[in-house]
């Protein structure tokens, strides 16, 4: 895809974003509601797709495009990004590992929308020690039985289908070598529990799934092989980082345009704020923490495209572009003063929504972890 | 039924435009550019006669410097089939432009010219009407609504007293007003899809056109600031600065 292109999808999205979503989000955000018609104009735009081959239906764009466009649409509204990001996560799990069955059956409905769902990973009691997940498949015939619980599922309501993280053989050693992936649609013994109600992240439903006695036919186990899903998981985490990382971004822009705008209305001792040091020293910090996140972005996705390893540069930018939105929030709700306090303003939204970045698809103190231990290795002594 | 929509690549609307410090245009060097929010209604119109059956092909044209070619694969990704670019770095006026596009009317043979009334970035609000003029074909300018059918065209015009319908016997040219319709959003999978539909390029030569400058800009200035208002307290005090110091009542 040449920049011409990219330009042209960014402009694309760009006037639905100022057309129908800017001027809808905070009333959706307030009332925690599912943006339907959001989601139908993300279908017909083909973003459920976005990084899904073209032979199966897809748009096929580079992960550094679309980290563009999370970044892009999560200057608006971050949660909107939620509600696609994990469907293609579990989209690129069947992508890069699923059998051709498996891929000609479900890539083609993950492209066009009519099927969505995302990842489930986490659990009421492990989500960073993923090897310890209980949920359990046991083998019957050519069915799998799965019982447990997923929680902060992503689109766990509305979804209907999951890529599903088990264990097929809770005593093999070391642990993940008893960890399978399964793509488990809605069906008899899969049911939501309760929607998790959350601090921001608002609109999307992150929800809690119960599995009991829920059949799965063995050909939806991804890439058809027992053992595997702890690697499948790990592989789409990469790019979650990624897009994680991107919505970070967003969120810190967002931040920074706002307090820009502000700051050159509002008055104090007879000249605007933006022409106080104080105020300029926090512009000139979250301006600079804006490109810094944006490039480690950039850099990330290049190595995600070339096919590198990239689970240190993945973590850089999770880490430093989530830090950045969450100060940058912070700092626009300094700037705004009262109104920063005010849910007349955008800026306590992304002062609630920042969070979400620090603490999902991995802790930023697990990202520190992966990058400092990917450094040892990459410099042996 | 063949439509021709002109589409011009301009400053985006969203853009604040400054003047260069030497006064002979405006700063055009790394700012965002796009279709001419009319020419972008042209372009939807025809799409829109084309999905009910009247259009059968819809040739978006452009005439500039290269990059003219985005704005074209935008008019694509809307739904124009093919799309022609007349490629020239010269400045290029209403008239020379009427001139190309006369041309290219001769060349394709359309039954229906759409244009943007204006652009946004000079606003001569001329194109259209010299078009029709070279052509000799009837014109219908600020279409608010446009209905073709039986070999001719009834458009609704947005006139200053109000709205006139007309009836056009076809060929013809239309120019669009900002209420005949809503753009649709261009969606991924079209921008994807326009890549591989045909896109010609023509110099204004081929043509026959002489596209030389009539007009030369003598300078170009910001307009004066706006002194900032006053508040008055009511209505009375209103009216009384109305009255004795603006003297417009």
């Amino acid at each position: 895809m040449n920049t011409a292109e990219e330009t042209q999808i960014l402009d694309a999205i760009g006037k639905w974003l100022e057309r129908d979503v800017r001027p809808k989000a905070r009333e959706l955000e307030k009332k925690d509601e599912y943006p339907e018609q959001m989601v139908e104009q993300m279908k017909a735009f083909g973003l459920f797709g976005a990084t899904i081959p073209q032979e199966y239906g897809g748009l096929g764009l580079s992960s550094a495009t679309y980290a563009k466009i999370v970044a892009q649409i999560s200057e608006v509204w971050m949660s909107l990004t939620g509600i696609f990001n994990s469907h293609l996560i579990m989209a690129a799990a069947v992508a890069r590992y699923g059998t051709r069955a498996q891929k000609e059956k479900f890539l083609p409905r993950f492209a066009s929308g009519e099927v969505r769902g995302g990842l489930a990973l986490t659990e009421p009691d492990c989500g960073t020690d993923l090897q310890a997940i209980r949920t359990r498949a046991v083998k019957q015939g050519g069915h799998y039985v799965v019982n447990g619980t997923k929680t902060w599922i992503s689109n766990g309501i509305k979804g209907s289908c999951f890529a599903l993280l088990v264990k097929t053989d809770p005593e093999a050693k070391p642990r993940h070598k008893g960890m399978t992936m399964f793509l488990a649609e809605k069906g008899p013994g899969f049911r939501v529990s309760k929607k998790l109600e959350k601090l921001g992240y608002k609109g999307i439903d992150s929800a809690e799934l119960i599995f009991e006695d829920f059949r799965i036919p063995a050909e939806n186990l991804v890439g058809g092989e027992e053992g595997k899903g702890f690697h499948h998981a790990i592989g789409g985490l990469e790019l979650g980082r990624i897009n994680v990382a991107a919505r970070g971004v967003g969120v810190a822009n967002a931040a920074l345009k706002d307090a820009v705008a502000y700051s050159q209305v509002r008055k104090t001792f007879g000249k605007p704020i933006c022409e106080h040091q104080a105020i300029q020293l926090k512009l000139g910090e979250m301006a600079t923490r804006c490109e810094a996140a944006r490039l480690l972005v950039e850099n990330a996705a290049r190595a995600y495209d070339a096919g590198e390893r990239c689970d240190m540069e993945a973590g850089m930018a999770k880490y430093f572009a989530s830090e950045a939105a969450l100060e940058n929030s912070i700092e626009a709700v300094r700037i705004h003063g009262g109104y920063g306090y005010s849910t007349e303003f955008n800026v306590e939204r992304y002062y609630r929504d920042a969070p979400l970045m620090c603490i999902g698809e991995g802790t930023n103190e697990m990202q520190r972890i992966i990058i400092a231990r990917q450094l040892i290795a990459r410099n042996p002594a | 039924m063949k439509a021709l929509v002109a589409v011009k690549r301009v400053i985006d609307y969203n853009v604040k435009v400054r003047v260069k410090a030497d006064g002979t245009g405006v700063e055009t060097a790394n700012v965002k550019m796009s279709m001419n929010p009319f020419d972008e209604i042209a372009v939807e119109e025809a799409v829109r006669l084309k999905e009910a059956g009247v259009v059968t092909e819809i040739v978006a044209v452009s005439a500039g410097v290269q990059a003219c070619q985005e704005t074209l694969r935008t008019a694509l990704a809307i739904g124009a089939d093919r799309a022609i670019l007349v490629e020239t770095d010269a400045e290029l006026q209403p008239l020379a432009v009427a001139k190309l596009l006369k041309a290219l009317c001769e060349k394709e043979s359309p039954q229906l010219v759409i244009l943007g009334k204006q652009a946004i970035d000079d606003d001569a609000n001329q194109t259209g009407q010299m078009l029709a003029a070279l052509l000799g074909w009837p014109q219908a300018t600020f279409a608010s609504k446009v209905k073709v059918e039986d070999g001719k065209a009834t458009v609704t015009r947005e006139v200053d007293g109000g709205l006139e319908t007309i009836a056009l016997k076809l060929p013809a040219v239309v120019t669009t007003d900002l209420r005949l319709n809503e753009p649709r959003y261009v969606t991924l999978p079209n921008i994807m899809k326009a890549k591989k539909k045909s896109l010609e390029n023509l110099k204004p030569d081929a043509l026959g056109v002489d596209v030389k400058p009539r007009l030369a800009t003598l300078k170009v200035v910001e307009p004066p600031k706006r002194k900032a208002g006053v508040k008055v307290p009511d209505a009375k005090a209103l009216v009384e600065k109305l009255r004795n110091e603006a003297k417009v009542i």
